[in-house]
């Protein structure tokens, strides 16, 4: 990157950048929230928002850690953010917290945290920081919630639980995909979706 | 006896971490481009989540869960509810066992250290270990049931893995469009896979 300026650092991963389909970066998760588009939804906030705040923390501080344990410093802030996100979930929206189960833990491992830790918040200024967090944050919300999208609206003919094509089981006339609903359908679409953005953008096909 | 079989199975097929619950998903993806490397990552896995599973287990146990330490005999230690400091202690746990597990096999077995380089310390963000404890910790398995549990689901992780990093070595001779080239058709294929392993989810003993 020869520039940096706000702009850019907050647009660029949304596709130009993104974290899950081109960085590799935050899978493990992101996959196994999105039957429903509200727990996607939930997921992409707070993943968002832990990524933005833990960058910013470390950028502030990054000139006092020494290299040698800079991995466990970064942890310990991370896992703090996400224990605190993990608190105010449990507090205020049991249910979706229930539905999310171990995957706010998971945060912590999300390599889009400590990716982005590592790769910007260690040289930039802590504005820049949570600017990068932040951005990084909404490329993977937007996968998110298209996977989600799709998976609700084909799988249970819902969105945020509102039918909108009534199921075939409630005397519609939409008979609802089950293979939405199983793991296996994430990996196609996230593999559709990388077509698609790659057809776009044809730079980023992978030579081989 | 029937149980712990019950717990394998359960891990390795239809609870199956990378293709099921998909987690570390992004060494997974990352790692599997041929067997060898495959296969020394899942050894590598499957080690530290036999150990950490069930360390984890014994600090939930004793430290952590509600009414844990009442075995201290202190009443005031009796009522505490420690559960909101668990994930900074999994973690720790994990980032110990890794660098002592590699202090020991540098020691003792190099040509095993030297075999999986790298790997040993990419695995403390791997969520699959993580991801280990904490269905661990929901599944409230007993200390016996977790050295199953943390053994079996790195098995099947393992396994997972090692069958992706085949088929990719023989895709390499085949005519992929442009765009799906790479990242994409892998998701596809762990897609037909992960489809592959739900069929076992019947088995029950």
């Amino acid at each position: 990157m020869a520039e940096v300026t706000a702009k850019k650092v907050l647009i660029d991963p949304l596709l130009n950048n993104n974290p899950i389909a081109l960085q590799i970066l935050g899978l493990c998760s992101a996959l196994a929230v999105t039957v429903k588009l509200e727990t996607s939804l939930v997921m992409a906030i707070a993943v968002t928002l832990v990524t933005g705040c833990s960058s910013a923390a470390i950028s502030l501080i990054r000139t006092e850690i020494p290299s040698s344990i800079r991995i466990i410093v970064q942890m310990t802030i991370i896992a703090s953010m996400v224990i605190m996100v993990d608190q105010i979930l449990q507090a205020f929206t049991p249910e979706l917290s229930r539905a999310l189960s171990v995957f706010v833990g998971l945060i912590i491992t999300n390599c889009i945290v400590m990716g982005r830790a590592e790769a910007f918040a260690m040289k930039n200024d802590p504005w820049m920081s949570f600017l990068d967090g932040i951005g990084n944050g909404l490329g993977y919300g937007l996968i998110l919630m298209t996977v989600g999208l799709f998976r609700e609206l084909l799988g249970s003919g819902k969105l945020f639980g509102i039918n909108v094509f009534t199921p075939a089981t409630e005397g519609g006339w939409y008979p609802t995909n089950g293979l939405m609903l199983i793991a296996p359908s994430a990996f196609f679409l996230i593999g559709l979706i990388i077509w698609a953005i790659r057809t776009l953008k044809p730079e980023q096909i992978e030579a081989e | 006896m029937e149980q712990y079989v019950n717990i394998f199975v359960d891990a390795v097929f239809p609870g199956n971490l990378a293709l099921c619950l998909f987690l570390g998903m992004c060494t997974f993806l990352a790692c599997s481009k041929d067997v060898n490397t495959a296969i020394g990552l899942s050894m590598a896995v499957i080690v530290i989540q036999g150990i950490t599973v069930p360390i984890n287990n014994l600090i939930f146990q004793y430290l952590l869960q509600p009414g844990a330490l009442s075995w201290t005999g202190s009443e005031a230690l009796g009522e505490q509810d420690l559960m909101f400091v668990g994930l900074i202690c999994y973690i720790g746990v994990i980032a110990a066992m890794v660098q002592i597990l590699e202090m020991v096999l540098d020691k003792y077995f190099p040509a095993l250290f030297n075999a999986l380089g790298i790997f040993l310390p990419l695995i403390t963000v791997n969520c699959a270990i993580l991801g280990g404890t904490l269905l661990m910790v929901e599944k409230q398995l007993d200390f016996g049931g977790s050295v199953v549990y943390g053994f079996s689901s790195g098995f099947g992780w393992g396994l997972a893995i090692v069958c992706l990093a085949g088929i990719r070595e023989k895709m390499k001779y085949s005519d992929v469009p442009a765009g799906l080239r790479g990242l994409g058709i892998t998701f596809i294929t762990v897609g037909l896979m992960a489809l592959a392993f739900q069929t076992f989810s019947v088995i029950k003993f």
